[in-house]
């Protein structure tokens, strides 16, 4: 591992850390422009004060296969709002200015990436700060679309394993996968139903023999109690859905953002932080 | 165009035709996808499939349906000698059939329990409907709001066959997001789901599995021109959604350098005044990834999907089959296109010179036939898909014409 560029990369470095405090890591996902800039630039700049420890930043596709309602229609809401690659990357350059730390993954779809050009997107990804990149329509059998050329370029390649990763898969799925491993803990889209935390143990260990790459565990992680079992267990829990649903809370019928929205996001996400955090205590 | 030893070899193992198709679905539904694949291979080596499946086609599909001389069309356009592959005699209406039949078969012998499927028209949710009352599986068919809307006769025949439909209203919803909701639930119910596509498109090995059973077209009219004209035929025409017909028509003549192939696609209201108006995903979009597959898209500069416009809502879809962008690209297929108002006029011209009312998406496919054979020889041997029945059509027809019913 030593001779890995990306192992002494921001997210090496905070999993490091965490491992270092004796504490698990709070993942939080956002849409990258949902509702509007301002408002995505807002919460994405407050995150890290709340207590995330790492941030997945969505970029906004049409067709979010693997999502569910929520993440969906804040995809809608980010296009709707003018979202587009390129300032998905501003966004990322702009947070940048103002932490050198918090590694930031980008997660979505493959089309709009292979629209902007793979070489050109890996350059301006990583000339803006981003760490890694996790590409839900991407299977290890299309590793060289992506994959390949993402790590070549210093940009860690985030895998997903799920419930149907089986045994002989594993390997397969482990072998170009970096920065960590994103555990889905149920056959299904976001932000749907939760695991049963015997099953998350169980795939947790059966992960933990195959890579010694951080493990997170994500989808159906709704409340701080629930994030608190998950770091019980795992190297970070993602929350996802349920912050995208706060942030929807705070519209008016019109779409638009009411006073203190942005605030409530962020008391949320600081709750989920106190969860992961006491979990060990 | 290069020219290659055979165009009926692909796709390779990894699922691609050049550079389209592939399997770019999210890691749930990999380990199904590879079971998928295995399965399909194991029961077309199985004797007993194919003769269940032959044997399905003959005596419920109704195959083989006929290769018609079109002879009033024929003296109407005073060119080639028009023939139709009558897809429409099949039960149910379409050529949509001949697939449902093969995929429940492999999905029965996979040991799977449920059926899911998506439907644009309505068409394929009613062949999948049909099938599933057959095999006595449980069916949910995933169909946008506005499609329901549209094809109400469609949505009931669904129900009378047993089926369930649940309206999708994220995105669009049409076609495209009746798949991404398809997908999903594939996604949550891997472990007793079999999701049977409709159309050549979708992450490997579906747009195989679905020429392959597609494939009977191509093949009878070849037998079935032998016996009529003691030849091959010049050229094969039929619409292009995502291209089911046309690939099961076109595959078993590839090799055959002198039948010539033209597929023809949905141009709206015509595609120069851009990708909302028109569904010609060749002619008017460029490749990228969606639904399991790099093909041609409507797309935006930002890779964000575009809803395409089509009088036919079988044909209103913002992709198209890969092996289909493949065979555009190498040069093999022609890919035309034809208008709202093209197919209107075919649509017409149809049900009053040969008495027969085909679907609007394959007046598309007559619309190309008109233009062309006027200007042909009349020993040129033309064969066009009528791939489905116009009777579904009807009220969006009466409703173009200014006719209230």
């Amino acid at each position: 591992m030593s001779a890995d560029p990306l192992s002494s990369g921001r997210i090496a470095r905070r999993f490091a850390a965490l491992k270092a405090e004796g504490r698990a890591g709070l993942i939080t996902f956002v849409t990258a422009g949902d509702p509007d800039p301002a408002t995505s630039r807002a919460v994405l700049h407050g995150l890290p004060a709340a207590g995330a420890d790492l941030i997945e930043l969505g970029m906004p596709f049409t067709d979010p296969m693997a999502d569910g309602p929520a993440i969906q229609a804040s995809s809608l809401r980010a296009l709707h709002a003018g979202m587009t690659v390129r300032k998905t990357l501003e966004l990322v350059r702009g947070f940048r200015e103002g932490d050198a730390d918090t590694p930031i993954i980008l997660m979505g779809y493959y089309n709009p990436i292979y629209a902007y050009g793979v070489d050109r997107f890996l350059a301006d990804a990583r000339d803006a700060g981003v760490d890694g990149l996790i590409v839900v329509d991407l299977p290890p059998e299309e590793d060289e679309e992506l994959c390949i050329p993402a790590v070549k370029a210093g940009v860690s390649f985030v895998r997903l394993t799920t419930p149907t990763t089986d045994e002989t898969r594993m390997p397969v799925v482990m072998k170009n996968t970096s920065g960590f491993v994103y555990y889905v803990s149920i056959a299904g889209i976001t932000g749907t139903a939760s695991a049963a935390n015997t099953a998350i143990d169980a795939a947790v260990e059966r992960l933990k023999r195959h890579t010694d790459l951080p493990v997170a565990v994500g989808f159906g992680i709704k409340t701080p109690a629930q994030a608190a079992d998950v770091a019980r267990i795992a190297d970070a829990a993602v929350v996802g859905s349920a912050i995208v649903t706060r942030l929807a809370d705070g519209l008016d019928g019109s779409g638009t953002v009411r006073p203190g929205t942005v605030e409530d996001v962020l008391g949320f996400v600081r709750e989920l932080a106190e969860g992961v955090r006491a979990a060990r205590g | 165009m290069t020219k290659l030893n055979t165009y009926r070899s692909g796709p390779d193992e990894r699922g691609h035709f050049g550079i389209y198709g592939g399997r770019f679905v999210a890691e749930t539904l990999m380990p199904l996808i590879l079971e998928v694949e295995k399965a399909y291979r194991e029961a077309r080596a199985d004797p007993a499939f194919e003769g269940e499946m032959r044997q399905q086609l003959k005596q419920y599909v109704g195959r083989p349906n006929p290769l018609y001389y079109a002879e009033r069309l024929t003296e109407h356009l005073g060119g080639a000698k028009i023939y139709f592959k009558r897809e429409e005699l099949n039960h149910t209406g379409a050529h949509k059939i001949n697939n449902c039949i093969g995929q429940i078969l492999l999905a029965r012998r996979m040991g799977k329990t449920r059926i899911i499927a998506e439907t644009g028209a309505g068409q394929h949710g009613v062949a999948t409907a049909t099938v599933c009352a057959l095999y006595n599986m449980p069916c949910v068919i995933y169909m946008g709001e506005t499609d329901i809307a549209r094809q109400a006769p469609n949505v009931f025949r669904m129900k009378l066959l047993g089926a369930e439909v649940r309206a999708v209203t994220s995105g669009a919803k049409t076609l495209k997001d009746a798949m991404n909701e398809a997908l999903r639930d594939w996604v949550t119910n891997v472990a007793d789901t079999f999701y049977i596509i409709g159309t050549a498109a979708g992450p490997h090995p579906y747009p195989t599995i679905v020429r392959d059973f597609q494939s009977v077209i191509g093949d009878e009219v070849r037998t079935q021109m032998q016996e009529l004209e003691g030849r091959l035929p010049d050229s094969l025409v039929a619409c292009v959604g995502g291209g089911s017909n046309a690939i099961g028509l076109f595959h078993p003549f590839l090799d055959e350098p002198t039948v010539q192939m033209i597929g023809v696609e949905a141009a709206g209201r015509g595609i120069e005044k851009g990708p909302l108006d028109h569904a010609a995903s060749i002619n008017g979009g460029r490749p990228g990834v969606l639904h399991g597959n790099r093909t041609y898209l409507l797309q935006d500069e930002d890779g964000q999907i575009l809803e395409g416009h089509s009088i036919s809502a079988g044909l209103d879809y913002p992709g198209i089959g890969p092996e289909h962008s493949w065979l555009h690209d190498v040069g093999r297929v022609e890919y035309a296109s034809a208008t709202d108002q093209d197919a209107l006029d075919a649509f017409q011209l149809c049900a009053r010179t040969e008495g027969i009312i085909p679907a609007l998406e394959s007046a598309h496919g007559l619309a190309e036939v008109i233009k062309r054979a006027p200007k042909l020889p009349k020993d040129h041997l033309m064969v066009l898909c009528l791939s489905g029945r116009g009777d579904k059509d009807i009220f969006s027809v009466a409703k173009h014409l200014g006719v209230e019913l």
